[in-house]
């Protein structure tokens, strides 16, 4: 029988190798040893170690690992380069990264197959997602480059960035993160990852080729010491990272209170809902392109699915099935589904998981199919029968392994889907409109796609909540994470103001009643769990009052107090405005009283005094109409889809006031907050607190419901020190000296909150820049909901 | 030709007839496709399933003997038609039949369709064959006749010797939801077919939703159809990739339901060969590789082989081909 005549009968796809040779030839020109790309040259090969073929575990070049010196060497180039490509005009930066689009489109091929190489993902992947979106991120940067100046007015680059990026979508990542910046006029050193440099380099050849100039793009590889070095060095203005979340709160830690700009792309345990109306079939395919793409090495991978009681048998079972026709196996053959994982430690880290998951009991299947002998492969695999305390349901398993899991009803889902530390993405699956808009802004992550997984553009932001990192990439809002406000650049730090006079104790003899503030916590006022109390002192070292001293318990209280009223997130933003409003006119009501006090306690002017309670009062107005005015936004992708970008409360904010202007200082941190539906725990300006003590009454008759306004008086470190460290803040504004701010942003990694600090700069709360958007961006974190359509 | 080449088809013993069942409303009524979902799957059919080489041959060679060749002109006549079945009878170039070492197969295309008035002119011409003849009757394309002339024509086209009757539905009870009567219409015609394998039309392209789609062929499943088919090729638009994963995904899940297997046939605007791959490789994906035999899926097509030839040429010599080369439907 003729072989066409068997195949006839089994009709089996048989192999559809895509040529490796084309690659192959291109590394062979580099003598298979690469450098690093520094102020536009490949430096000399020194200090290498393998870059292997995951698929086969053949070495396929040498590469170097960058040295302190080598790091310290692009940063100085990157330094040169930025004067110079800053000072380009949009339209001369966008040239270039519209060149850089049509190399790639030109060499995608190239790409595509040195990337499956690299990394073991399917070429169908690299060939069509992957080198697709990265010259599409670069096209569509061209234009930001241009509409930069139009678009964000009174910005500027930060200057050199330090770009850190994960192995699992080499050449994606790169993109996402040298694309803004060159469009914002930054330059950058990037670091790609150790098992995947390749692509970077064939990049770093095109930056070459097609003439940018030198400086601009520097590539120098390494693992994480070379990363470290990035990191520390002083020389990097802002740095951007996608890794891993335990990395990510390192690189927190190490560039606490260096001014460092910082964005943070991390890992995530995304959920899937499956809802009993949904197109089942069609869920399931949303699976595979959820967990069994790229080898379930996603951040973002619909790693969790929860999927609705009543079908869950039914849908278990078609999940099975589907898994039966996944092909694993040599990830350059055109018809394979499933690749080889990165590298060995990656298959070490997925098969202890599995095995520790075993141990605490679970069905565990995977289908009868044929892998690889040679080469990291991981058979797909399922996981039912647990619950949420299973490790395998709450830990990021980065390999193609489903956890599945069974909900009742709507609000049971939504509280399945955020319990979870992580905040990255979800997909939800529903045919009602109803249903998935109602769940979409109720799940905590930073993307959530309605009906469709895995779905990535250019004009989306990408980024998570909670412990997947923030600041976003992609879109408009990413365009943000590579600019700072000229005004915000020219900051000075100002010397510290030298302890006010010691402690009187003597009453000033203007009090006539004993007044001693409590503590202002759920609506109410409440005495200090310590029991103690701290005098405030005037210019004329006399005692003005006294207010309670809050300690660790209370801001326990408030911080519970706040997050049982983050209902104000849902109020319409409408109210939120009508109660900003209000508390100015009730705090214009009584503005002879808080300047009168204002002097008491700062010695301000009578006039200095009396605008800053007006400009209190005007700040309440200016967030008061910001409130249903800062909203989102409708992203285009290319594809029948709009994504809906949200715009979120960050959740419950901490608020150090600064110590300065002790009513508009904490009134300019809080309106902004308030309006954009944050619940907020104050601490107030440590030395005058009493302007904000005696806010609490202008707070009682303003219709704030309780628990959206916290206020605890006391030693300001201390009590940030604890806020930053308590995993129910999800974001925390610090204003005071450099040191302070080090610290609150170095204990803000343990949730990776979003912190803000003043670091002992000169911030003016008097000027206008207050006023505006910038604080409500700070404020807020973007979702973007992907709704396709189509009848 | 012997009718010996047609027994060793691997048709399947075990395939038992559609009996049809009761109509449930409250399954029609829990379908749901997302077109959305459904085109993504659809656009990836094709780029993560290939055939290369031998392979591609001989998946080439199964697509010819899935198809229905067919001729549904207004200008057809009985010279046209017999030229089809002449193509029938020759499918392909004995040259490449005997370079590919697979005479043995007997490759045949699986019917040829036509209208009603050359049913008979078709049997004959493909006397000896065991090719059958397909009708696409009940007024076809559009099926706005009295149903008790539709049924007449069926009866007229089996008499005629027929053993496959294509028909149309009315679109406007899928449009309008009107289920019970759609059941009724195309159970009496299933009735009227008798022995007569019946496939049953939904005109996809008018339809309006893939909800709509899935709905009307769950409903013709129910009335007793063998085969659902997805146009007449008159419509807008005709088969789809897309409109093939909401039929196939009824016909999986009428298959749980019931045991029963349905053939699927997508029909209209399939001319290439790399068309018919990707059509395969959706059912074989879907359905799994039982559902490549001719008793349970079919491609309803005129141009197609030509281009298969084509490529069969190119993959035999390492040449490309001109279509002028191959003998003409």
């Amino acid at each position: 029988m003729s072989k066409v005549a068997e195949i006839f009968e089994t009709l089996e796809y048989g192999p559809a190798p895509e040529a490796a040779g084309p690659a192959l030839e291109w590394l062979e020109k580099y003598g298979k040893k690469f450098g690093h790309f520094i102020d536009g040259e490949f430096s000399k090969p020194a200090k290498t170690f393998a870059s292997t073929n995951p698929a086969s575990g053949e070495k396929l070049a040498d590469i170097s690992e960058g040295s302190k010196a080598d790091v310290d060497k692009a940063i100085k180039a990157a330094r040169a380069a930025f004067a110079g490509w800053s000072a380009l005009s949009g339209f001369e930066r966008a040239k270039y990264l519209y060149a850089i689009a049509r190399q790639i489109q030109k060499e995608s091929r190239l790409f595509a197959v040195l990337e499956t190489l690299d990394n073991g993902k399917p070429i169908r992947e690299t060939r069509d997602i992957d080198i697709p979106l990265v010259a599409r991120h670069f096209y569509h940067h061209a234009g930001w480059a241009q509409h930069i100046e139009k678009s964000f007015p009174d910005h500027a680059p930060y200057g050199v960035c330090g770009q850190i990026i994960p192995w699992n979508f080499p050449l994606l990542m790169l993109s996402w993160k040298i694309a803004p910046a060159l469009a914002a006029g930054n330059t950058v050193v990037l670091k790609p990852a150790e098992f995947t440099s390749l692509t970077a380099l064939l990049f770093a050849e095109i930056c070459g080729r097609i003439g940018l100039p030198k400086g601009v793009v520097n590539i120098v590889t390494g693992a994480g010491e070379t990363g470290e070095a990035i990191v520390t060095h002083p020389g990097i203005d802002k740095i951007a990272f996608t890794g891993s979340t335990e990395v990510g709160k390192i690189i927190r830690r190490a560039t606490a209170g260096s001014g460092k700009g910082l964005s943070l792309e991390l890992g995530g345990k995304s959920p899937f809902i499956v809802f009993d109306d949904a197109d089942l079939d069609s869920a399931v395919e949303g699976l595979v392109d959820a967990i069994w793409f790229n080898q379930g090495q996603v951040c973002c991978a619909g790693s969790r699915l929860l999927v609705q009681e009543s079908i869950e048998e039914k849908f278990i079972a078609k999940i099975k099935a589907r898994m039966a026709t996944l092909r694993v196996g040599d990830p350059l053959d055109k018809s394979i589904d499933i690749g080889a994982l990165v590298a060995p430690v990656q298959v070490e880290r997925v098969l202890d998981l599995l095995k520790a998951g075993r141990k605490e009991g679970g069905e565990f299947y995977s289908p009868d199919m044929p892998v690889p002998e040679q080469g990291y492969f991981v058979r797909p695999t399922l996981v039912t029968g647990i619950s949420p305390a299973h490790t395998l349901a709450s830990e990021e398993i980065f390999g193609p392994v489903l956890v599945a899991m069974s909900f009742r009803t709507p609000e049971e889902a939504v509280a399945l889907a955020n319990n979870t530390r992580y905040g990255l993405a979800a997909s939800v699956w529903t045919e009602n409109v109803n249903l998935a808009l109602d769940i979409a802004p109720q799940l905590k992550a930073g993307v959530v796609w309605i009906n469709s997984t895995n779905q990535f553009d250019a004009a989306v932001g990408f980024g998570g909540y909670r412990e997947s990192g923030f600041g976003r990439e992609g879109g408009r809002e990413g365009m943000r994470a590579y600019l700072k406000p000229d005004w915000e650049k020219a900051l000075k730090a100002v010397p510290p103001k030298a302890a006010s006079a010691k402690a009187g104790t003597t009453r000033n003899d203007k009090m006539s009643i004993d007044r001693t503030a409590k503590l202002y916590i759920g609506g109410k006022q409440a005495r200090p769990d310590s029991g103690y109390a701290r005098p405030v002192i005037g210019t004329d070292g006399q005692m003005l009052g006294e207010v309670g001293e809050g300690n660790r318990k209370d801001i326990r209280n408030a911080v519970e107090a706040a997050r049982g009223a983050l209902d104000w997130g849902k109020a319409t933003a409408h109210l939120r405005s009508q109660i900003l409003y209000y508390l100015g006119e009730n705090l214009d009501y009584r503005k002879a009283e808080f300047a009168d006090r204002i002097r008491a306690m700062t010695g301000a002017s009578a006039n200095a005094a009396k605008r800053e309670v007006d400009l209190s009062v005007e700040r309440l107005f200016a967030f008061g109409g910001w409130a249903d005015k800062f909203d989102g936004a409708v992203h285009n992708p290319p594809a029948r889809m709009m994504a809906v970008a949200m715009v979120e409360p960050i959740g419950v904010l901490a608020i150090a006031a600064p110590d300065e202007s002790p009513l508009l200082g904490a009134v300019s941190l809080l309106a902004p907050a308030m309006a954009m539906g944050n619940t907020v725990v104050l601490v107030p300006s440590e030395p005058h607190p009493l302007a904000m003590t005696d806010f609490y009454q202008v707070l009682e008759t303003s219709d704030v419901p309780a628990g959206v306004v916290n206020i605890v008086t006391g030693p300001k470190r201390d009590l940030a020190r604890t806020l930053a460290e308590h995993d129910g803040i999800e974001g925390i504004w610090f204003a005071g000296s450099l040191e302070d701010s080090t610290m609150v942003e170095a204990a803000s990694a343990g949730n990776v909150k979003q912190s803000w600090t003043t670091r002992g700069l000169g911030f003016d709360w008097t000027a206008r820049e207050m006023e505006g958007p910038h604080l409500l961006d700070r404020a807020t974190q973007i979702k973007n909901v992907w709704v396709p359509y189509g009848a | 030709m012997s009718l010996k080449i047609v027994d060793t088809r691997p048709q399947a013993p075990a395939h038992r007839r559609n009996p049809g069942f009761p109509l449930d409303l409250d399954w029609i009524g829990r379908v749901r496709m997302n077109r959305s979902a459904l085109e993504r799957r659809a656009a990836t059919i094709g780029t993560r399933r290939t055939v290369k080489k031998d392979y591609q041959l001989a998946w080439l060679l199964k697509a010819i003997t899935l198809m229905d060749l067919t001729t549904l002109n207004s200008d057809d006549t009985s010279g046209r038609v017999e030229r089809l079945c002449a193509k029938a009878r020759n499918p392909l170039r004995a040259d490449l039949v005997e370079a590919m070492g697979v005479e043995r197969l007997g490759i045949k295309p699986a019917a040829v369709c036509v209208y009603h008035n050359f049913v008979a002119t078709a049997v004959k011409a493909l006397e000896g064959t065991g090719i059958p003849v397909a009708a696409v009757s009940t007024a076809f394309p559009h099926g706005l006749t009295p149903l008790k002339i539709r049924l007449a024509e069926i009866e007229a086209s089996v008499e005629d010797g027929a053993q496959e009757i294509d028909i149309v539905i009315e679109r406007r009870l899928v449009l309008n939801g009107e289920w019970e009567e759609l059941y009724d219409q195309v159970r009496a015609m299933r009735e009227a077919c008798g022995e007569a394998h019946i496939k049953t039309i939904l005109g996809t392209g008018e339809l309006a939703t893939l909800t709509n789609v899935a709905r009307a062929s769950l409903v013709c499943m129910l009335a007793g159809a063998d085969f659902i088919k997805t146009s007449t090729g008159k419509e807008k638009t005709n088969a789809t990739l897309p409109t093939s994963l909401a039929m196939v995904r009824m016909i999986r899940w009428f298959f749980e339901e019931t045991g029963i297997e349905i053939g699927y046939k997508p029909a209209g605007g399939i001319s290439k060969a790399k068309d018919a791959l990707s059509y395969m490789a959706l059912m074989k994906e879907e359905l799994g590789r039982k559902w490549l035999e001719p008793h349970l899926f079919r491609f309803g097509a005129s141009s197609l082989l030509t281009d298969i030839e084509r490529q069969i040429e190119h993959g035999v010599t390492g040449h490309y081909a001109a279509d002028y080369r191959f003998a003409m439907a």
